[in-house]
């Protein structure tokens, strides 16, 4: 499967994401945000973490206007499958490829930590190698995550089957670490082509450095 | 000419920052403050014209990138 990781001023974690899909087997390659096409063969687009252009004005609202996600944007809605996570997921927000938007956490404070998770919907690509229930433990890493998306829209979510993981504790019982709506800390398009979240899925994949529970996310992915 | 554009966070959209700001001014005995919220200003020179023009070209510039509409709301001001 051919990978391509999308890499703006300000990105970290394109490193990460690159050895996360290569461990399952993918053919990694970082384009620059300046790159108008992308290879042809391409499979998934990952737009990583990170603070592209310094998060300033609002975390990702100048990455959207990059000549990269044009061609992001294109792709998508042509089918392809894109993840964001992170700061990627904020990306996916403001170019409206997701619906809602990301508030500055509820406390105020940066958070940078192991968080639980639950899935709630494995009807898609990205969560298919999971089972409805599963607790997976994953690190969130933002200032930003606070997920938001207005009372009447929130239904409509996970009657489409839209809302993939809730963050909880260890038990599977309610936590909410941000004040996100519903906890919700991954959503996917209608079209279950489109999918981003804020925990960091590729920084869980060795076992040795506390958790590999994000080897069965991106695993999901492979054809 | 300058544009003054305030973008504030929608009513009923919570603002933590403006939470953390009225909990520390009570700290402090402002005992009076109610409630605080914080938004952003954004100042533009732009060249002279038609204020109409201008003005729908402004807005244009927030919906596209300076305000996000899902939880922001915004204001212009043109001052000659």
């Amino acid at each position: 499967m051919k990978v391509v990781v999308a890499v703006f001023p300000g990105t970290n974690c394109e490193i990460d994401t690159k050895y996360a899909f290569e461990k399952i087997g993918c053919e990694v390659k970082l384009v620059f945000h300046k790159e108008d096409k992308l290879p042809v063969d391409t499979d998934l687009v990952v737009l990583p973490g990170g603070f592209s252009y310094g998060d300033y004005l609002r975390s990702a609202a100048i990455a959207k206007f990059s000549p990269i996600m044009n061609t992001v944007v294109e792709f998508a809605n042509k089918g392809g499958k894109v993840l964001g996570i992170c700061n990627g997921f904020q990306m996916l927000l403001e170019a409206k490829l997701l619906p809602g938007a990301m508030k500055r956490n509820q406390n105020t404070h940066f958070i940078s930590k192991y968080q639980h998770l639950k899935v709630i919907n494995n009807n898609n690509v990205f969560l298919r190698k999971l089972k409805i229930g599963d607790i997976l433990n994953i690190p969130i890493a933002h200032g930003e995550g606070n997920y938001f998306i207005n009372d009447d829209k929130v239904k409509n979510l996970y009657d489409s089957e839209q809302v993939l993981l809730e963050y909880c504790d260890k038990n599977g019982e309610e936590e909410n670490p941000n004040g996100s709506v519903n906890s919700i800390a991954c959503i996917c398009n209608k079209n279950k082509n489109i999918c981003g979240l804020m925990p960091h899925p590729e920084r869980a994949i060795e076992k040795l450095l506390g958790s590999s529970d994000g080897v069965k996310m991106i695993e999901g992915f492979l054809k | 000419m300058k544009i003054v554009i305030n973008i504030q966070l929608k009513e009923g959209v919570l603002d933590p920052q403006g939470k953390a700001v009225h909990h520390a001014l009570l700290a402090l005995q402002f005992n009076e403050v109610q409630d605080a919220r914080i938004g952003k200003q954004i100042i533009l020179h732009v060249e002279d014209g038609e204020k109409d023009k201008i003005l729908k070209r402004v807005k244009n510039m927030c919906e596209n990138l300076l305000a996000n509409t899902v939880i922001e709301t915004y204001t212009i001001d043109i001052e000659d």
